[in-house]
């Protein structure tokens, strides 16, 4: 966590810890920061302080989004195969349909196209892919939108985005955002979703009519603080930790190549390679992921700890094993090499010393296990 | 245990498993804990449910120690789940822990371990593993005869089981539990696992299980002079040497005595005439080098070593194609096919194979 998210929230641990929906002075106080709060995010967010729903967390979020949603006005619920599970799973679970993506992951425009009609309701893309870093183009989805499915909401999950886009201007065209705190620096189990005023939304949890009836439920009041303190922090170092994220992750990525064979960048178009510099302009900064042949990413991940370097390949279920990515999948990437996938995250804390760390350690376990085949 | 190695103990998330952990640790290794996620993922029962892993995980927290989950759910479906289906499909008897144990831990598992830079693989089994004088390792019964495993690692071979570790070996089940007990783990009172761990209650157990993935084969019960006595509803679930299921037998009990999953037919007659004088034995694993004379058979995880002599098989002209013939000193019930038998020197496993 950003050290200023951790300081903004202890008061409400401590003095401050008053429920906001009480009627005396304590709780005034504790209303007071979450107004604060809320007024902040809007502004970071681009949205109305009364289009916020707090949530606690993404996933929160984008259930409250597809279901809500899909509860208030029926019909299809339409997103990219390359969802995070917290929208595919809502989803599936509504008989939606699922649309597919091109060889570097971008949502396929012709297929959205096809997929969508009078039916549907809600459409989801996300704004950033969580496991490969490649970003959507929300505004052509959006046009798709409108023109095949006019009637439908388009929601975004932009949780991957915060920290690298100014999302006032690439969620401007969604009608529902989600966003979760600990993507950019602040706590875990705390997040947002943006309802832009008319959005029909039935809510998911019942009880005290919390965040005017969309979300019932005291509000996590030191966490929304330190949320919006994180967002704040966030962006106003946004456009310098891009700059040099983006080196730092050009300097991982074509170190990794020149070090390794077989090496295949997820996200790029083609295969690659022979010199020519990769374009990496649909990819934010701060995610690194590639996939390596023979070799498998539980065995590097642990020769990597060994060395403290702490990266991850796709996603892990419940039990912690690592399951095959769907986004790969989704991508048409082998299951073989699917299984060798790497992905070395970067961040506002990152520094050049840890790209360096990463550079020194990721070749020889590589060669190690290809050594024991 | 003279020097210090750096140990991967699988963690099934058993009591087993757990205090091979914590035993290695009081000799002073290195321990590593992981848990191979095999099979399923939110099943209640059986193996790699998440409380299994949840369990497994708490246990290495108590002791101190890392906990990883490898994934080898791929190579389990090929190497243990396939075979499985495909044995029933041909009217044989599978083995999915010997393969798990063949295929996973004391290979992929042993592979990944030495790549990372492991010495060894420990495991909670109840078994030994013991050094002759010659400087050649066996597998050896367990301490706890009744919980004796030694049955389901009869293929290890030299080069395993110098990299194997068995600590919970020589220990019996109620001392396990005791040690347990005292380090707190929550594995303690954890009933011992049963049956084939893929295949769950919940989801309809054995038949349902073959019954999703083998299309139903209704059956003709023969006697041994081919008349037909009877029906069965699945050829495929029938094993030779099964009495259950298969008709009245009007005072005499019927027992199948072979299956043609093929033709759909299962040869059934009395007691009698399900015995046999010799069993030929196939895909045979030696611990070390062929072994033939006086031994002992087992041919069950906790049947009963019966004497018998063992000579291998010579074709027609003097050569052999590795297989034994296992000559019972009394007559014994027929093995069924794809059973797994395994040969003894006393408590020490020889070798191992399938039933012909």
């Amino acid at each position: 966590m950003r050290p200023e998210a951790v300081e903004a929230m202890l008061p409400f641990l401590r003095e401050r810890f008053a429920n906001p929906s009480g009627a005396h002075a304590w709780a005034r106080d504790a209303r007071r920061a979450l107004d604060d709060a809320r007024e902040l995010l809007a502004e970071l967010i681009g949205a109305r302080p009364g289009e916020i729903v707090f949530t606690a967390g993404g996933t929160e979020a984008d259930n409250l989004a597809v279901l809500g949603v899909h509860d208030a006005r029926g019909g299809t619920v339409v997103c990219s195969a390359v969802e995070h599970h917290a929208v595919l799973e809502p989803v599936e679970s509504r008989g939606g349909r699922v649309v597919p993506v091109d060889g570097r992951g971008v949502i396929d425009l012709d297929a959205l196209a096809a997929a969508l009609d009078e039916s549907v309701a809600l459409v989801s893309v996300m704004l950033v892919n969580n496991e490969t870093g490649v970003v959507q183009p929300l505004e052509e989805v959006a046009a798709v939108v409108r023109r095949h499915a006019p009637g439908a909401v388009l929601h975004t999950d932009a949780v991957q985005g915060f920290q690298w886009l100014d999302v006032t201007r690439h969620t401007a065209v969604a009608d529902l955002v989600s966003l979760a705190a600990h993507k950019f620096g602040g706590p875990k189990g705390v997040g947002l979703l943006v309802v832009r005023d008319g959005v029909e939304l039935a809510p998911r949890l019942l009880g005290g009519g919390q965040e005017r009836n969309r979300r019932s439920g005291t509000q996590n009041v030191a966490g929304i603080v330190a949320m919006a303190e994180a967002a704040r922090c966030t962006a106003a170092t946004r456009d310098e930790v891009v700059a040099r994220t983006r080196v730092w992750r050009d300097r991982l990525l074509d170190g990794l190549a020149a070090a390794l064979e077989g090496v295949h960048e997820t996200g790029v178009a083609g295969p690659g390679g022979a010199g020519a510099p990769v374009d990496r302009s649909d990819k934010v900064a701060g995610i690194a992921h590639v996939c390596i042949d023979g070799i498998e990413s539980e065995a590097l991940l642990f020769l990597l700890e060994e060395v403290e370097v702490y990266a991850s390949a796709a996603s892990s279920c419940a039990s912690g094993a690592m399951e095959p990515s769907h986004v790969l999948a989704a991508m048409g990437v082998e299951r073989a090499l699917a299984f060798g996938s790497l992905r070395l995250s970067l961040g506002f804390a990152s520094t050049a010393a840890d790209v360096d760390a990463a550079l020194a350690a990721v070749p020889p376990a590589v060669e190690r296990l290809r050594s024991f085949g | 245990m003279s020097t210090a190695r750096r140990v991967l103990v699988a963690l099934s998330g058993g009591v087993d498993s757990s205090i091979a952990a914590a035993l290695l640790l009081e000799e002073g290794h290195d321990v590593v804990g992981v848990t191979m996620k095999l099979w399923g993922g939110e099943s209640d029962s059986g193996c790699c449910s998440v409380s299994d892993v949840d369990d497994a995980r708490r246990v290495a927290q108590q002791l101190g120690i890392d906990h990883h989950v490898f994934n080898f759910g791929d190579d389990f479906t090929r190497h243990v789940v396939d075979p499985y289906v495909a044995a029933h499909a041909a009217g044989c008897t599978p083995n999915p822990c010997i393969e798990c144990n063949r295929h996973l831990k004391f290979d992929r598992l042993l592979r990944r371990a030495e790549a990372l830079g492991f010495d060894a693989v420990a495991t909670g089994h109840h078994a030994r593993v013991v050094t002759r004088c010659d400087g050649t390792r066996r597998v050896a019964r367990g301490a706890d005869v009744r919980k004796d495993q030694s049955y389901v690692l009869h293929m290890l071979g030299q080069d395993q089981l110098a990299r194997t570790l068995l600590p919970v070996g020589a220990l019996d089940k109620q001392e396990v539990r005791a040690r347990a007990e005292e380090l707190g783990l929550r594995t303690a009172a954890k009933p011992d696992s049963q049956d084939v761990c893929f295949i769950t209650r919940a989801g309809g157990g054995r038949d349902a299980f073959l019954g999703r993935r083998i299309p139903r084969r209704r059956g003709v019960l023969v006697d041994t002079g081919g008349v037909a006595v009877g029906e069965v509803s699945d050829v495929h679930l029938v094993t030779v040497g099964q009495r259950r299921g298969l008709g009245p037998g009007n005072g005499a009990p019927r027992y199948a005595l072979a299956v043609d999953a093929e033709a759909g037919v299962v040869t059934v007659g009395g007691l009698a005439a399900l015995l046999v004088e010799e069993t030929v034995v196939g895909e045979l694993v030696w611990a070390h080098e062929p072994a033939s004379g006086r031994l002992l058979a087992q041919c069950s995880a906790h049947g009963t070593p019966l004497p018998c002599r063992v000579a291998a098989v010579r074709g027609p002209d003097g050569g052999g194609d590795g297989s034994v013939r296992v000559r019972w000193t009394e007559p014994q019930r027929r093995v069924a096919p794809g059973q797994s038998i395994v040969l003894y020197d006393g408590d020490e496993v020889v070798g191992g194979g399938v039933a012909r």
